[in-house]
C-alpha cells in the first residue's frame, strides 16, 4: 500500500492496524492500515459498497448493535486499543461522536435534543446546561435561527436545520472526533454549503472523518482523502495530491469519472 | 386510444364494485347504530345514573352496573397495560432474533384471536372454582388477559416502526440501551401505543363472555371486588333475555351507553394518532 508520509507535527488520533471487518461471513474490510490526524478533515471516497461507511461505523463501534458483525485487528484512539474488552462502547462514543446521512432529531424540544447527550456523561447545573446548549448551537451555526424557540420540537425544523441540530447534539458532548456519514446527501445545495463551511470551522477543535459520495465536496473540505474500493484502502494521502496527482491508476480512474 | 378507453371502463367497474361493497357494510353498521339510538334514547333518563338495577316489574337505573363496569375495565387496563408494554418492549427491542421472542410473538398472536369465552372459562377454572365464588377480581383477571395481547401487539408494532437510523443516532451519543428505549424510541411511538391501549379498553368494555364466568353480576350496589359485581354487559345479557318490558328498556339504555363509550374511545384514538403523525 502506498502512503504519503505524515508531515512533521501531525498526530494520529485514530489508527487502524491490520484491521478487518466481517458482516457474518462476508469480508467487508480487508487489512486496513490508516492514520486519521488530529484536527484535520479526512474524507473517505469510493463507489457504493466499497466499505467507507462500514469503516466509519467501526470508529465508534456502532457495528456492535448487530450481533452478526465483527471487527478483527487493532483500532487505536490516541494510541489505546478501542476494541479491547475493557473499553466500554458508551464511553468511547462520548469521545467519538457521529452524524448520519438522514437528519435524526429526537422527538423532544430543540434544547433537549442538544442537552440529551451531555446529560448522559456529565452532571451539569441548569445554568451550565443552558450555556452548553447555546455553545453547541453557536458552534453548529444554528443559534440565531433557533434561540427564540428552544422549546419547540426538533422535528419542526427544516432538513438542513435538523442536520445542524444533529451536529450541535454531537459536539455538545465535547467529543474529540466527529464522524460524518454522508451528512449532506439528503440536503439542498444551500444547506450543504452551510454544513461545509461549518466543517471548516469545526476542524479547529475536532478531528473530523467524513464519508461522501460527492468528490467535489471531498476536494473542497478535506485535508486528507482515502480512496477505497471493494473493502480495500487503495490510496490515502493529502487531498490535493490525491486529486491532482494520484499515485494509483485506480484512484485516477475513479476521480476522473472513468469509473464508479 | 382503444386501450385507454378499456382501462377507464375497467377502472369504473372496479370502483363501482368497491363502492357497493362499502355501502353494504355501512348499511348494516348504520342500521345497528340507528336501532341502538332509537331504542336506547327512549329509555334514557337521569334515573340510569342514580338508581340501582331494579327487580322485575319496578323502576330503576343502572348505577351499580355502570360503576361496576368502570371498575372492572379500569382495573383490568391498569393491570394489563404495564405487562403488555413491557412484553412489547422485550419483543421489539431485545427478543427479535431469539427463540423466546419468536415463540412469544407466535403465542401472543394466538391469544389475540382467542375467543373471549375461552378466557372466561380458563379464569373460572383457575380462579373462581378454587375460590368457590364469583368475584370482581376474577373478572379483572379475565379482562386483563384480553388487554395484554392487544397492548403487546400495539407496542411491538409501533416500536418496530421507529426507524433504525433514529435508534443508531441515540446509541451514537453513548446512550445505554434502556435509556434509548425509555427516552427516545418509546417516546417516538407513544401515540401508537396509546391508541392500542384505547382500542383494548374499547374491546373489553363490551365483553360479556369472560364476565359471565367470573364477575357474574349483582343486583345490588357493591364496591367489594371479592364479591360478584354488577357490570353493563352481563346486565344487558340478563335483562334483554328477560320477558319484562322495563328490564328490556334498561338493556337498550345500557347498550346505548356502551356504544357511545366505545364510539368516543375509538374517535379519541383516531384523533390522538392523527395529531401525533402530523408533527
Amino acid at each position: 500500500m502506498m502512503m504519503n508520509e505524515p508531515s512533521l507535527g501531525l498526530e494520529a488520533q485514530i489508527s487502524c492496524r491490520n484491521f478487518n471487518f466481517y458482516y457474518g461471513k462476508y469480508h467487508a474490510l480487508k487489512n486496513i492500515n490508516l492514520d486519521i490526524y488530529k484536527r484535520n478533515v479526512t474524507a473517505f471516497i469510493g463507489p457504493s459498497g466499497c466499505g467507507k461507511s462500514t469503516l466509519l461505523r467501526t470508529f465508534n463501534r456502532m457495528y456492535e448493535l448487530y450481533p452478526e458483525q465483527r471487527a478483527v485487528g487493532q483500532l487505536l484512539l490516541d494510541g489505546k486499543d478501542m476494541l479491547a474488552r475493557n473499553v466500554e462502547a458508551n464511553s468511547l462514543r462520548a469521545r467519538v461522536g457521529m452524524v448520519f446521512q438522514k437528519p435524526t432529531p429526537f422527538p423532544m424540544s430543540i434544547r433537549d435534543n442538544v442537552a440529551f447527550g451531555v446529560g448522559l456523561h456529565e452532571r451539569l447545573s441548569k445554568g451550565e446546561m443552558e450555556d452548553r446548549v447555546e455553545w453547541a448551537l453557536r458552534k453548529a451555526a444554528l443559534w440565531d435561527e433557533v434561540k427564540n424557540k428552544l422549546g419547540q420540537s426538533g422535528m419542526s425544523l427544516s432538513g438542513g436545520q435538523q442536520q445542524r441540530l444533529c451536529i450541535a447534539r454531537g459536539i455538545a458532548v465535547k467529543p474529540e472526533v466527529l464522524l460524518l456519514d454522508e451528512p449532506t446527501s439528503a440536503l439542498d445545495p444551500i444547506s450543504t454549503m452551510r454544513i461545509e463551511e461549518l466543517i471548516g470551522e469545526l476542524k479547529n477543535e475536532f478531528t473530523i472523518a467524513i464519508v461522501t459520495h460527492n468528490m467535489q465536496q471531498a476536494a473542497r473540505i478535506s485535508d486528507y482523502t482515502a480512496y477505497m474500493y471493494l473493502g480495500e484502502m487503495i490510496e490515502f494521502g493529502i487531498t490535493d495530491q490525491i486529486f491532482i496527482k494520484p499515485q494509483k491508476k485506480a484512484t485516477e480512474d475513479y476521480i476522473t469519472g472513468r469509473f464508479g | 386510444m382503444e386501450l385507454h378507453a378499456r382501462r377507464k371502463l375497467t377502472n369504473r367497474i372496479a370502483l363501482t364494485l368497491a363502492l357497493l361493497a362499502m355501502s353494504f357494510g355501512l348499511f348494516w353498521l348504520f342500521w345497528i347504530l340507528f336501532t341502538t339510538f332509537e331504542l336506547g334514547f327512549s329509555s334514557l333518563s337521569m334515573r340510569l345514573f342514580t338508581e340501582m338495577t331494579p327487580p322485575p316489574g319496578s323502576e330503576g337505573g343502572l348505577l351499580n352496573a355502570i360503576v361496576g363496569s368502570l371498575m372492572l375495565v379500569s382495573l383490568a387496563t391498569l393491570v394489563g397495560t404495564p405487562i403488555g408494554i413491557l412484553a412489547g418492549i422485550y419483543l421489539a427491542e431485545y427478543g427479535q432474533h431469539t427463540w423466546l421472542g419468536r415463540t412469544t410473538l407466535f403465542i401472543n398472536d394466538i391469544l389475540l384471536s382467542a375467543p373471549s369465552i375461552v378466557i372466561g372459562l380458563f379464569v373460572y377454572a383457575i380462579y373462581v372454582a378454587p375460590a368457590g365464588h364469583f368475584s370482581g377480581w376474577s373478572g379483572v383477571v379475565a379482562l386483563a388477559m384480553l388487554v395484554i395481547p392487544v397492548v403487546i401487539r400495539a407496542t411491538e408494532n409501533m416500536l418496530r416502526l421507529v426507524p433504525n437510523t433514529l435508534r443508531e443516532a441515540v446509541f451514537a451519543l453513548g446512550t445505554p440501551k434502556w435509556k434509548v428505549i425509555t427516552r427516545v424510541t418509546l417516546r417516538a411511538s407513544v401515540a401508537g401505543v396509546l391508541t392500542g391501549i384505547l382500542l383494548a379498553v374499547a374491546r373489553i368494555s363490551g365483553e360479556t363472555a369472560p364476565l359471565l364466568f367470573t364477575a357474574l353480576s349483582n343486583q345490588f350496589w357493591t364496591l367489594d371486588m371479592n364479591q360478584p359485581i354488577a357490570n353493563l354487559p352481563v346486565t344487558i345479557f340478563k335483562f334483554a333475555m328477560s320477558p319484562f318490558k322495563d328490564w328490556q328498556d334498561l338493556a337498550w339504555a345500557a347498550v346505548l351507553l356502551i356504544t357511545l363509550g366505545v364510539l368516543s374511545l375509538n374517535i379519541l384514538a383516531r384523533v390522538l394518532f392523527r395529531d401525533k403523525h402530523r408533527v
